[in-house]
Parts: C-alpha cells; sequence; structure tokens
C-alpha cells in the first residue's frame, strides 16, 4: 500500500518566515560580580540586542571594605598595611605614593638612597603589575600560555620582593620618611640579573600576542577611546596614554628624582584595546631602563630621612638603653607620628594610573580626612560609553585592557 | 599525590589484576583526587590563588587544577578575599548552586575572620554565612599554605564515609 | 587661553575675577575657598580660560556633628597641559541636608566622584543626571563617612533577603575589642582618649561570636 507523502513547501514557508515581523525584545545580562574576565568583584548589568550591548552599567562596591573611614580611625603609620591592599598588584608602590603624600604633608625631605630605593621598587611593581594584566589579559581573549609565562617572571619578582621586604606582595615596605628596612647586601645585583634574563623574555611574551592574528583581531579597533574623552573622564596611566595623551606624572611632575633618568613615555595613536596593550608592554622596557640606571647611581646614605624622629620609631638598642628614645618611641606608638595642620595632595604614577591622597589633618596623630583617589576608579568610569554599541564579546576586551583592580576601585 | 592508601587491598589469592575494597573508600579516592575548586576571588588572595595556579607551585599536583567558575561543576569554593556585606549574599547564591558534595576552603585572614578589615563594610568572617571546611592563616597565605589546606581537605574527604545516607 | 606662570598666579587671577574668593591654607597646591553659589563658575572658568581641563576628584569633608559648616566639598582639578593642580573648596550652607551643584556638565569624570561622595557623606548634588549609591548597596540606610558613624558600623539587614532568611546573617557591628584605633573623634589625640574609640564589646575573646 502506498503512502501518500505531502511534500512541504519549505521556500515559500521560509519565504514567509523571512516576511514576517518577529517581536523581539531586549536581554538583560548580568554580568559579575563573580565572572572570570571582570578581574574581581566587578558587576556589569548588560542590556541586549541580539549581540550588541545597548546599554552598560558597571555596579561597584562589592570590594568596600572601608579603607577612608578606617584611616581616619588610626595613625599614619598604622595605615602603612592598608595600602598594600589598595593595588593589590603593586603594593610596593602604593606603599610609596601614601608615605610620599604624607611627607608632603609634614615637609619632609626624603634621603636620596630611599628615594632611589622607591623608584627602583615602585618600576619593579610596574612590571609585576603589567605583567599580571598581560597575562590575564591573554586569558580574556583566549591565549593561555601568556599567563604562565607571566606568572613565571613574576614569580622571579616575588622572590626579590620577598628578600627586600619579607613579603611576596604585601610588603608594607615605605615609611613616612623612608623604607622599613636597608637594601640587604647583594639585592641589587640579583636585580641587574633579573632584569638582564628579563629583556628577552618579554619580547618573547610580546611576541605572542603583538602580531598575533586572533590577538589582533580581538583588540585592534575595539573600545577606542579618544583623546577628548579620555580626559574629560578622569583616566589615567596606560589608558590614557594609550588615547594619545602625553601624561605621565613622572616627566610632568618629577618626584623622587625621576628627572635625573632617562626614559621614554609611550603614547598610543588611536586609542582601542590594541594601543592601550603597546602601552604596557613599551612600559615595562622602560621600567626596566629606570631600574637599571637608579641601580647604577645608587647612592648611599641613610635608608630614612633623620628629620623624621618624631615619626620612626627608634632602634630596638636606642630604646632599650637611652629613656629619651623610650619616651619618643612610647609617644610614636601611642599618639602616632605628630603631623601639622593642613590639606595635602599628592599624586604618583602608578601602574594602573594615578593613585591620589588628600590628607586633611588638624594635626595630630590622626588624619581628620583622607581621600584615596583610585585610578581604577576612574578608569572604569568610561565603561558606560565605551561599551555602547560593542558586542558583549568585546566587552571582554575592553575590561581586559583597561587593566583594573577592584581593590582601589571600591577601597 | 599518590599515597599509601590502606582502604584498597591487593587480594592475592584470587587470580587477576582484582582489588578488593569498601565502596566508600574508592568513591573518596575518587573524590579527593579530582577535586574542582570554585575560585571566589575577591581580592588580594586571588593573586595567590592565581600564583598556586602557576608554574612554581603547581595546584595540579594534587589534582585541583581545573579551576571551574560556574559553581554547577565545581566542587570546593576557594573563598580568596575580603567577604563584603554587599558581595556575602551573591556568595551564598553561589554557593546554593553547588551540587553536593561540596566543600569550603576560607582562604586568608579577611575570609576566616574579617583579618584587619574591622569595619562597617565587611563581613566578619565568611563561617557567617556558609560552612567552612578548612580556614587558612596569612595575610595573603602563601600558596603553600593554600596547598596544605587543600592536603587537609583531602584528608577530611577521605575520612568522611559517603554512603552514610544511603543505609540509613 | 592665558598661559599660567605660577601658582601664585592662578590663584590671583582668580581672585581678580571672582572676589569673593578667599584663599584657602595648603602645604602644596594653590587653594581657594568660594561661595557654593559660584562654585561651577569657578570651576567652569578653570577648565575653559585657565587649562585645568582634568578633573581629579570631588570630594567632601565632614567637620564633625556640632561644627557648623558641618560639611565642605573639594574638588581638584589638574591641567594636563600646564602640569598644575588647583584645589577649590566650598562650605555646605545646610548642615542637615547639605547640597552641591554638580559638576558633571563640565567633567564625565565628576560624576562617579559625585555619586561616592553622596553615598558615603550624604551630601545632595543638584542636577545630577543618576545620583545612586555606588559603592553601598541602595537601601542601604546610613552613610559611613560621616563622622556620627562608628567604624564598626550600625546593625542593618543584609542587602539580599532571601539570603537573610537562610542564613539567619546581619549586618552587624564589627568588633574593635582592643582593636588598634585611636580615638579621633575630635581629631587631636591625648593619652586619655587615646583608648580604641569604637570600644564595642559585642563579642571577643571571652564571649562567643554571635551566630
Amino acid at each position: 500500500m502506498a503512502t501518500e507523502f505531502t511534500v512541504p513547501d519549505v521556500a515559500a514557508k521560509t519565504a514567509a518566515a523571512a516576511n514576517q515581523e518577529f517581536e523581539t525584545e531586549k536581554m538583560s545580562l548580568a554580568m559579575g560580580p563573580s565572572h572570570p574576565s571582570t578581574h574581581g568583584v566587578l558587576r556589569l548589568q548588560l542590556e541586549l540586542d541580539g549581540e550588541t550591548v545597548t546599554h552598560c552599567a558597571p555596579v561597584l562596591g562589592y570590594l568596600h571594605r572601608g579603607d577612608e573611614k578606617i584611616a581616619e580611625n588610626m595613625t599614619y603609620n598604622q595605615f602603612v598595611p592598608y595600602t598594600d591592599r589598595l593595588d593589590y598588584l603593586a603594593p610596593l608602590a602604593s606603599n610609596a605614593a601614601y608615605a610620599a603624600a604624607v611627607e608632603k604633608l609634614a615637609n619632609l625631605e626624603v634621603p636620596a638612597r630611599v628615594q632611589a630605593i622607591r623608584v627602583i621598587t615602585s618600576e619593579m611593581a610596574r612590571v609585576s603589575s603589567h605583567l599580571m594584566g598581560l597575562g590575564a589579559y591573554g586569558i580574556d581573549v583566549g591565549a593561555w600560555s601568556v599567563f604562565f609565562y607571566c606568572f613565571t617572571e613574576r614569580e622571579k619578582l616575588y622572590t626579590l620582593f620577598e628578600e627586600l621586604t619579607g613579603a611576596r606582595f604585601t610588603t608594607s615596605y615605605s615609611r613616612i620618611g623612608g623604607v622599613s628596612r636597608d637594601v640587604p647586601e647583594g639585592w641589587t645585583d640579583k636585580v641587574v640579573a633579573f632584569c638582564d634574563q628579563f629583556l628577552p623574555i618579554l619580547e618573547e611574551i610580546l611576541k605572542l600576542l603583538t602580531r598575533n592574528k586572533i590577538f589582533m583581531d580581538r583588540t585592534v579597533d575595539v573600545g577606542t577611546i579618544s583623546a577628548a574623552d579620555a580626559i574629560s573622564y578622569g583616566l589615567s596611566g596606560p589608558n590614557l596614554r594609550g588615547s594619545g595623551v602625553k601624561s605621565d606624572l613622572r616627566k610632568d611632575r618629577p618626584y623622587w628624582g625621576y628627572e635625573q633618568y632617562d626614559f621614554e613615555v609611550p603614547v598610543g595613536s588611536k586609542g582601542d584595546c590594541y594601543d592601550r596593550y603597546l602601552c604596557r608592554g613599551e612600559e615595562m622596557r622602560q621600567s626596566i631602563s629606570i631600574i637599571t640606571q637608579a641601580i647604577a647611581i645608587f647612592p648611599a646614605g641613610s635608608y630614612y630621612a633623620e628629620d623624621a624622629r618624631r615619626i620612626f620609631a627608634p632602634k630596638k638598642a636606642k630604646i632599650l638603653s637611652s629613656m629619651e628614645e623610650l619616651i619618643n618611641n612610647f609617644m610614636i606608638v601611642t599618639e602616632g607620628p605628630q603631623m601639622p595642620a593642613g590639606e595635602a595632595y599628592f599624586e604618583a604614577e602608578n601602574p594602573k594610573g594615578t593613585l591620589g591622597f588628600f590628607i586633611v589633618s588638624k594635626s595630630g596623630g590622626v588624619p581628620w580626612r583622607m581621600k584615596i583617589r583610585g585610578p581604577s576608579f576612574c578608569n572604569l568610569s568610561i565603561l558606560p560609553k565605551v561599551c555602547q554599541d560593542e558586542l558583549v564579546s568585546d566587552v571582554v576586551s575592553i575590561l581586559g585592557s583597561l587593566d583594573f583592580v577592584m581593590g582601589e576601585c571600591d577601597r | 599525590m599518590v599515597s599509601p592508601n590502606t582502604d584498597l587491598a591487593y587480594d592475592s589469592k584470587i587470580e587477576g589484576d582484582i582489588i578488593v575494597s569498601r565502596l566508600d573508600s574508592v568513591v573518596n579516592w575518587i573524590r579527593t583526587n579530582s577535586m574542582w575548586p570554585m575560585p571566589m576571588g575577591l581580592a588580594c588572595c586571588a593573586i595567590e590563588l592565581m600564583s598556586s595556579a602557576g608554574a612554581r607551585f603547581d595546584i595540579s599536583r594534587f589534582g585541583a587544577e581545573v579551576m571551574r567558575f560556574s559553581p554547577r561543576q565545581s566542587d570546593c569554593m576557594i573563598v580568596a578575599g575580603t567577604v563584603t556585606y554587599k558581595m556575602a549574599p551573591h556568595l551564598r547564591r553561589i554557593y546554593d548552586q553547588m551540587a553536593e558534595p561540596k566543600w569550603v576552603i576560607a582562604m586568608g585572614a579577611c575570609a576566616s575572620s574579617g583579618g584587619m578589615y574591622r569595619s562597617y563594610a565587611t563581613l566578619q568572617g565568611v563561617d557567617r554565612i556558609v560552612p567552612v571546611d578548612v580556614y587558612v592563616s596569612g595575610c595573603p597565605p602563601r600558596p603553600e599554605a593554600l596547598l596544605d589546606a587543600l592536603i587537609k581537605l583531602q584528608n577530611k574527604v577521605k575520612r568522611t564515609p559517603s554512603f552514610k545516607n544511603l543505609t540509613a | 587661553m592665558t598661559a599660567i606662570a605660577s601658582d601664585a598666579d592662578v590663584t590671583a587671577s582668580l581672585q581678580a575675577k571672582f572676589p569673593a574668593a578667599t584663599l584657602r591654607p595648603s602645604v602644596d597646591h594653590p587653594a581657594v575657598n568660594v561661595p557654593m553659589g559660584e562654585v561651577i563658575a569657578v570651576l567652569q572658568w578653570l577648565r575653559d580660560e585657565q587649562g585645568f581641563d582634568y578633573c581629579v576628584d570631588v570630594t567632601a569633608i565632614d567637620w564633625a556633628e556640632d561644627v557648623s559648616p558641618r560639611f565642605t566639598a573639594v574638588w581638584h582639578a589638574y591641567s594636563t597641559t600646564g602640569h598644575r593642580y588647583v584645589r577649590v573648596a566650598a562650605d555646605c550652607t545646610d548642615d542637615e541636608n547639605p547640597s552641591v551643584p554638580t559638576a558633571t556638565g563640565l567633567w564625565a569624570a565628576a560624576d562617579w566622584h559625585e555619586r561616592e561622595t553622596f553615598d558615603l557623606m550624604g551630601i545632595h548634588f543638584e542636577g545630577h543626571p543618576d545620583l545612586r549609591r555606588i559603592l553601598m548597596w541602595d537601601g542601604y540606610p546610613h552613610h559611613p563617612l560621616r563622622k556620627d558613624f562608628p567604624l564598626a558600623g550600625i546593625e542593618t539587614e543584609l542587602p539580599d533577603i532571601e539570603v537573610a532568611e537562610e542564613t539567619q546573617a546581619k549586618v552587624i557591628a564589627a568588633p574593635m575589642a582592643g582593636g588598634p584605633f585611636v580615638a579621633s573623634s575630635k581629631g587631636e589625640v591625648n593619652m586619655t582618649d587615646a583608648e580604641p574609640r569604637a570600644k564595642d564589646e559585642s563579642w571577643n575573646e571571652q564571649t562567643p561570636k554571635p551566630e
């Protein structure tokens, strides 16, 4: 018995479907706060039309730990460890920036040796922070091996940090008016040795990405930020320079003797993700150059300012042998270093951008108000604008290229 | 990490490659050596968590290198960093989404007790919202400390009767 | 745009343009006090005429509950061409409901800074397009950076009701028991006040931690 089949008219159906007006609606997508490519606890509330982002609303505060309130409740010296945890990818730089801000308030000059130590450690912190940014960015856009290369180098840096400070990355190294201890013997030679072996490896790491077809497809002309926007939104660091604004506090308002070092400030041309990546790569080369220059002229002298006797706890042997030193130590520990009344604002060019401390003092050992200007906070504020009309997969690429850290963003 | 397992026994009286064992110990043996972590990277400790996945510390020696960001696929939540009150409900929801059996490692002082952040915004210990199996001290703990915590957790899992609830 | 020769020139020409502006004591950058009504005009003039094109910071200071004026709003601007900072401060006229005109029309960066100041200080920015909390969660009842708010915090509900019901957890005051925190309620520290300010004995080594 033959069965009768009716052949459906596929062509007609398809044509009908094509003519039909589909009811489309926008999709709301929450990205984060626990998402591998948000680099911490950031949440993006995205509104999508298909794959295109029509609206992006960042939600922050998942790591708001109350650093500013804590600062108002403890002495200047006690706050140093908290600065480690602001930008926990470059604590040495944050420590030094905080110490410099308080020194500015106290009108305290630090010796040349301290300045050189701060320059060396800050630049090492910059390298380690950019390595982290690069490794994580590689994962974001689908290149795992970069992460392992970067982390191998970071471990070498951590070993050096550990020898210098005793901790891998929560270093608390800078003190107000100096650093916590002098550079150990032979340490600078190890740093030079690290720099020498690092440069070829850096080229190798960058070679993995710079002319990589997939990487370029994901980053070139993605997330373009114009110079005017970058300034208006208060971007800083490689994100500002990637947009072609030649602004670097190390050059423009030199601190810690940065004027004596010969280095270039890399600037991007278009302001896309690729430019920001190139800026970071070049900054690492320049940092290595600064480190070697600083070690070449490494000045002798004290590792803390002699004027800082009211700030620095005296040596243990002196405390036990001299009554005055004992009293001095007691006052520093209980009342905190005595600061004059006034307001000071200091910004340092940190790896992520300009980290600023605004300190309002009513005299005494405790700041009345301390505002911390986290560069990542300002860098992220451009997200709603730059993610507009981008593909959802490019949001990941843009986030990675902004290289933020939530610790200093939420504080 | 291969360790002598007294629960497994080779019975020479039976011919062939036969191992006699209790189901409990076999299941636990499997569980301990493929413990997929859910990296709850919140703050500074997350960097040490990443370091432990790197080449030097190599967490894959303990079968825990498969970091799954989806709670459905992971066994062990590593809470690495400061938990704020704003984040706490999200953390709890992620924990609820994990399939049983599940374990929690509180990595670092902040996750264990609030640490140095005694302030209005910080949850004073993640154990107030999720049950914690292992606490790791340190701010941040070194990667070795995390690996030690992982081994301690594995030992705990080995002692747990997996089929307790089936026989009851 | 006139080129800026020195820090003193900034304040001098500003005072010539805005006679109500007074010099503000500062250890570093040029700083001025201006009346709240003129702030936006001053900032706009600084941006357009003096080249301060970069908004570094918008914040506020709380001078304690019993001081009037209690709140002072502070702006920091930077010139990316002249490499110079300027600080502008303005006292809030109302101590109960402080309010400040928004600078979002001048710099996009001011948006989040003002939201943060609103969140932590409770200062209302007039004309801000989207003044919501940014760091604390929506619905949080307090403004933590005000001086009458204790560091340990005040007991409130968790942001998520379902989780709060399931875990029975609340936002509780953090234990300060003998913490390293020194007195600062009035800014100056003397030996009798230098005990931990937030002496909270809700739980410590003797009394157990609440569930």
